[in-house]
């Protein structure tokens, strides 16, 4: 965690509340000598409440801050926590050391309350409950220290290294895949839902639905159900093995690209011109067209039919553009529900269906008398390629001009061919004996004080004995004798 | 604390087959270590490459100019005449009839217009009556129908459904076969043609009412209720017309085959329009043999029994009389449409080969930032 390029790592051990502030204080100007002292917080942009997100604040180089349990009691405390977090957030890595599980807790609730950011808390023991519960994301290692971790944490896993794998292969994937699912079925369902729209303004605002009922009920359920589900499950930018070579590709997720505010605003425009794609071009064909025989094709079932097939088709070819990762399984969902989307409509439309359930399926012999025209074909290619192709354009356009670090990751893998070997693991020599880390007795005296002296709770205490007093004739001759050096902590009432 | 059954080989996490504290086998937590579970299936990865996307680009456009050109030039070879008898103008014959319609009377309007024909008209010619500005795609009015009963469904005939209101049930609470809006509103005027000779002699030309409704219609959704269809008056026995018709559904024509709910017209006037301007198919002329055209060119007469009101509701009737081809009728919009998206897409092909030329490599350089 601290390295050679650091420039200087600076170690908060102060005993009192003004040599905690004087060492965070220059610790920070020495970081960033133009630093007001007042945290630069945040505009406040709902409703003109205040906020209290304090601003990140860039430095030059790379510094690292020790600071110990004690020191870390005051930090925490009311007029100093900023000051802490702020010299702190510079810093590249920052360690509190011999801090107790509260405080730990306290360290992360103190990220989360003032900075946007998403905390992840790892660790193996008891002691470490409390930061797991405390932070977005608890990650508790199973193993030598017990199960107590791993009971109160969201993902679990044996050992600390596979964190890397945890973050940058798994929560990557699942940030895109949770993205692009999203993106892809608003745009389905809202294309779907704009054609009424305007249709009405052809059918005199009547609310009367553009496709078969029918349509409507299974489209969500059966029609496009599947692949968007093998979508969201199966999809994957990049291996996960160039997933380790290039860290960098975590950015967008941390960066929040793929499904924001403007995200959405692309993907609901997106929407409305597909609609309007898939409205008036059936429109136009279909306005005053006969079949080749001379019969009627622009009746509301033909139309319907039309729409929904072109619509259909129009969706699938969205997600095909979408999927990046084409198992047999995305194949099969994907061909499977056009497939099925005929089948359904063919049984629907037919003779027997009609005479068992008249009511229920009125559209008895449209798909054979519409569907064997060259004139619908063609409409339904049009609109397809329609919808699809400004997508490809915008798209490979993009990827001209402004590659983002995706593109150029999946460009160098086609490239390559072949992936990259995984990096050597270092072996460490295997530990022979069993080690404890837990004591039932320490032969010092410890910091049994900071944790009964009641400072850090969150409640005030009510001010109780010492437990421990020097001039106790009968302390522990163990403490008399020792020759360590110790601190004394003396009973302040809690502010 | 666990620490008593820790043991040394568990250093990798791997808890296999490890004896637990009694000697037992434990079954081991890992998970399989097959392609699906560990998401290493085989999959093709797509990418959007300059090779892959400006051939997509340029191929359509090759392919769809051509598709365009030959629907435009079909298109344009569709011969169609359209003809508006509404009679708005002071000026048309039929703006008496438009004027002084009323439901109850009993002598039919007739007028006649005038019309030439300056091209003949080969093969069959569809002869078309249009009607605009009528929504019959309305909600209330689609829904306004009893199928079951339009399937000769007994129980139906005499029980319509409640969708039909309020044309459910006529005079004397009768129940109305056939029920709804939208067989109220049956398109009723007769139209016949005259071609009129250079020596002014007029000839009626055969109109044929056969075969005008899809095959499915006729056949399947459409019958008349009761076993056989000769006695119609007795399989109708306890209904009433239509409030808006003159004769009831059984009288509506003398052959059995196109009587009751078959008729062919009923037929076709049943099956909604999805836009509220649409044409639909009234006749055919049937081509008498490959000399001759069908409709020769010259003067032609349109005799017009103005029975259908729609200057209430600004309406538009009209007559069309087309040809078809394989595309159906004339309609040029897909030609100009294709030709268009064809000639798009290549020049957007053209652009992006030019953007692709002088920036393209960028995404290339193996320079990823830290």
């Amino acid at each position: 965690m601290l390295r050679e390029e650091m420039q200087e790592v600076f170690i908060v051990a102060g005993n009192t509340h003004q040599e905690v502030e004087r060492e965070l204080r220059s610790a920070r100007k020495k970081m960033h000598p133009a630093s007001s002292d007042e945290p630069p917080m945040r505009k406040s942009s709902i409703l003109g409440k205040k906020t209290e997100v304090v601003e990140d604040e860039a430095v030059e180089g790379e510094y690292g801050m020790v600071i110990n349990g004690h020191s870390l009691a005051y930090a925490l405390q009311e007029g100093l926590q900023l000051e802490f977090l702020r010299a702190a957030c510079m810093c590249q890595a920052v360690i509190c050391c011999r801090v107790t599980p509260l405080q730990k807790a306290q360290v992360v609730e103190l990220v989360k309350k003032h900075k946007r950011a998403v905390t992840l808390a790892i660790g193996d023991g008891a002691n470490d409950v409390s930061m797991i519960k405390a932070a977005h994301i608890g990650v508790g290692i199973s193993g030598q220290e017990g199960m107590q971790a791993v009971l109160s944490s969201d993902y679990s896993f044996a050992q600390f290294r596979y964190l890397q794998r945890l973050l940058l292969v798994h929560g990557r994937w699942s940030y895109l895949r949770m993205c692009k699912f999203l993106r892809y079925f608003f745009y389905k369902n809202f294309t779907f839902t704009f054609v009424h729209f305007w249709y009405g303004f052809f059918c005199g605002f009547s609310a009367q639905t553009v496709y078969d009922e029918w349509f409507i009920t299974l489209y969500n359920l059966v029609y496009t159900a599947l692949p968007v589900l093998g979508l969201a499950l199966f999809d994957q930018d990049v291996d996960h093995r160039w997933s380790f070579q290039y860290p960098q590709l975590y950015t967008p997720g941390q960066l929040n690209l793929y499904f924001s505010k403007r995200a959405f605003l692309r993907c609901v425009l997106h929407s409305g011109y597909s609609s309007l794609v898939l409205f008036f071009i059936p429109y136009a064909s279909m306005h005053d067209t006969v079949r080749d025989d001379g019969k009627d094709i622009a009746d509301y079932q033909s139309f319907a039919l039309l729409a929904q097939t072109c619509l259909l088709v129009a969706v699938n070819m969205q997600l095909g553009l979408d999927t990046h990762y084409w198992t047999a399984v995305n194949q099969f969902f994907l061909w499977g529900s056009m497939s099925v989307y005929f089948a359904v409509t063919f049984t629907m439309y037919s003779n027997g269906m009609y005479l068992i359930f008249t009511s229920s399926f009125p559209f008895i012999g449209v798909a054979r008398n519409s569907l064997n025209q060259p004139n619908v074909w063609l409409t339904i290619l049009l609109t397809s390629i329609l919808c699809v192709l400004p997508v490809l354009a915008y798209r490979f356009l993009y990827m001209q001009l402004r590659p983002t670090i995706n593109d150029k990751v999946r460009h160098k893998v086609r490239q390559d061919k072949t992936p990259p070997t995984a990096a050597p693991r270092r072996f460490q020599p295997r530990r022979i004996s069993t080690r404890r880390s837990g004591y039932a007795f320490s032969h010092s005296r410890g910091y049994g004080d900071l944790v009964t002296s009641g400072k850090f709770l969150l409640r005030p205490v009510r001010s109780r004995p010492p437990l421990f007093s020097r001039s106790q004739p009968s302390g522990s001759p163990v403490a008399e004798d020792s020759p360590q050096i110790f601190r004394t902590i003396t009973e302040e009432p809690s502010a | 604390m666990m620490a008593s059954s820790y043991n040394a080989k568990e250093e990798d996490g791997h808890h296999s087959g490890a004896s637990g504290p009694c000697g037992a086998a434990v079954k081991s937590k890992k998970p399989d270590n097959t392609a699906f579970k560990q998401q290493r299936l085989p999959a093709w990865q797509p990418i959007l490459t300059a090779g892959t996307v400006l051939p997509a680009f340029f191929v359509i456009g090759l392919i769809f100019i051509p598709i365009g050109i030959g629907l435009y030039v079909t298109s344009n070879n569709i011969k169609e005449f359209e003809i508006d008898y509404t009679g708005i103008d002071m000026s048309s014959p039929c703006f008496n009839c438009s004027q002084n319609f009323s439901w109850n009377s009993t002598r039919p309007c007739k007028c006649s217009l005038p019309f030439s024909l300056d091209q003949p008209f080969e093969s069959n010619v569809f002869m078309y009556y249009g009607l605009s500005n009528f929504y019959q795609n309305h909600r209330r009015y689609v829904k306004s129908r009893d199928d079951s009963q339009l399937n000769g469904d007994t129980f139906s005939l005499t029980h319509p459904s409640k969708e039909c209101e309020p044309y459910r049930t006529g005079s004397d609470n009768k129940p109305i076969a056939p029920c709804g809006a939208i067989a109220n509103s049956m398109f009723n005027d007769t139209l016949e043609l005259y071609y009129v000779d250079p020596n002014g002699t007029r000839t009626q030309i055969e109109l044929a009412k056969k075969g005008i409704a899809w095959w499915t219609d006729k056949h399947v959704k459409f019958r008349n209720p009761g076993s056989n269809n000769s006695n119609l008056t007795a399989s109708f026995k306890g209904t009433t017309k239509p409030v808006n018709w003159n004769k009831p559904v059984y009288e509506l024509d003398s052959e059995a085959e196109n009587n009751g709910f078959i008729n062919e017209d009923f037929i076709v006037w049943m099956r909604t329009a999805a836009l509220p301007t649409f044409r639909k198919l009234y006749r055919i002329i049937q081509r008498k043999n490959s000399m001759t055209p069908t409709l020769p060119r010259g003067n032609y007469t349109l005799e017009v029994t103005y029975n259908y009101p729609v200057r209430s509701f600004e309406g538009r009737k009209r007559v069309i009389l087309s040809t078809i081809s394989w595309m159906g009728g004339k309609n040029p919009f897909l030609g100009i449409a294709y030709i268009t998206v064809g000639s798009v897409c290549f020049f957007l092909g053209v652009v992006l080969l030019i953007i692709h030329h002088k920036y393209g490599n960028r995404s290339n350089n193996s320079d990823i930032p830290n």
